[in-house]
């Protein structure tokens, strides 16, 4: 039997390599979200209470562009419902812990901390295996704060005529850059991009990210029907 | 809405979308068919978010000439797939983009 500290580490070595590119990810977050104008304690807020990349950024994404909150709110939902898959899978590992371990997992379950904790949780038979994810969640939570921190300085200094806001659609395409190999995925991709642009102007209160999700989510689960058969 | 509301409620549903399948399923209740479409919820919804940035301007009309924007991620789109580095991938679209944007 390893010990709870052991399994901890394992968790924050494993997930070290993915953290190369939250650090860019973190900075940009920092400092778009001065340069839109939330105050340092509020970024610092977002990171703490929200703790999502993805998530943090659509909603400055869409805060800057003018969306109402109610928008903002269901498009963060939407951008966070792969977690449910996340969930999903890691449940069945975690199904017998107390509930304080369950609500303390949650806030950890990342996709970083899942992607290298999944094949832990399923080769190891150690009663304690979830701290795995538990190390895995913390060394993102570490990084991912201190950028932000980092990033909040640094907006104050950096040019708005750097165009940094570009790199909000640059790190979406970095985190997609395998789906854009896989058939399936890309047509799913075009048709979400396509239904975005072209809806941008015509489909009410911003809700765009919406619209273009559940197209390509119909999308996906056509072909998923397809290949079936 | 004031911004720390937004922000709270912004943290309390990505919070449940993470917590709520640990705390209701018991075993497997997902079946592979959800599982699968799930799957493919990065590819439908971060496009919403890269294709109007990169084809529409500040006002949201299509910029399709005179727009760096549209090179500078295509250059980023391959070397992010020969190199399957993301980091590689965000630099060489901004490094691009920069250097079209100053220097050309």
């Amino acid at each position: 039997m390893k010990s709870n500290l052991e399994i901890f580490f394992k968790g924050v070595i494993d997930v070290s390599p993915l953290m190369i590119p939250v650090i860019p990810f973190g900075l940009i977050f920092g400092i778009l979200a001065i340069d839109i104008g939330f105050s340092p304690v509020a970024t610092m807020g977002m990171s703490l209470i929200i703790f999502g990349g993805a998530s943090q950024i659509i909603l400055l994404q869409l805060f800057s562009g003018g969306a109402s909150s109610l928008v903002i709110i269901s498009s963060v939902g939407a951008v966070n419902s792969r977690h449910l898959l996340y969930g999903a899978v890691v449940s069945e590992h975690v199904s017998d812990l107390k509930l304080i371990w369950k609500i303390i997992i949650s806030y950890f379950l990342i996709d970083q901390a899942f992607a290298r904790s999944n094949d832990y949780l399923k080769k190891s038979t150690e009663k304690n295996k979830y701290f795995h994810l538990i190390g895995g969640g913390a060394t993102c939570w570490v990084i991912w704060q201190s950028t932000t921190f980092l990033g909040i300085i640094l907006g104050a200094a950096i040019p708005e005529k750097l165009g940094l806001s570009f790199a909000v659609p640059l790190t979406f395409l970095a985190i997609l850059i395998d789906d854009f190999r896989k058939m399936n995925n890309l047509i799913v991709i075009i048709v979400s991009g396509l239904v975005a642009t072209l809806g941008f102007n015509y489909i009410p209160y911003k809700a765009y990210v919406i619209v273009a999700a559940f197209f390509g989510l119909v999308v996906a689960f056509i072909l998923t029907q397809i290949i079936k058969k | 809405m004031s911004d720390w509301a937004l922000i709270i409620y912004c943290g309390i549903i990505t919070y449940l979308t993470r917590f709520s399948m640990i705390a209701i399923l018991k075993k497997e209740m997902f079946n592979d068919k959800i599982r699968e479409v799930l799957s493919y919820v990065p590819s439908a919804i971060f496009p919403a978010i890269i294709f109007p940035a990169i084809f529409l301007d500040n006002v949201g009309s299509f910029q399709f000439e005179d727009n760096p924007k549209i090179l500078a991620a295509a250059i980023a789109m391959i070397i992010g797939i020969l190199s399957k580095n993301i980091i590689a991938t965000i630099f060489s679209g901004l490094a691009s983009y920069w250097f079209l944007i100053f220097v050309v």
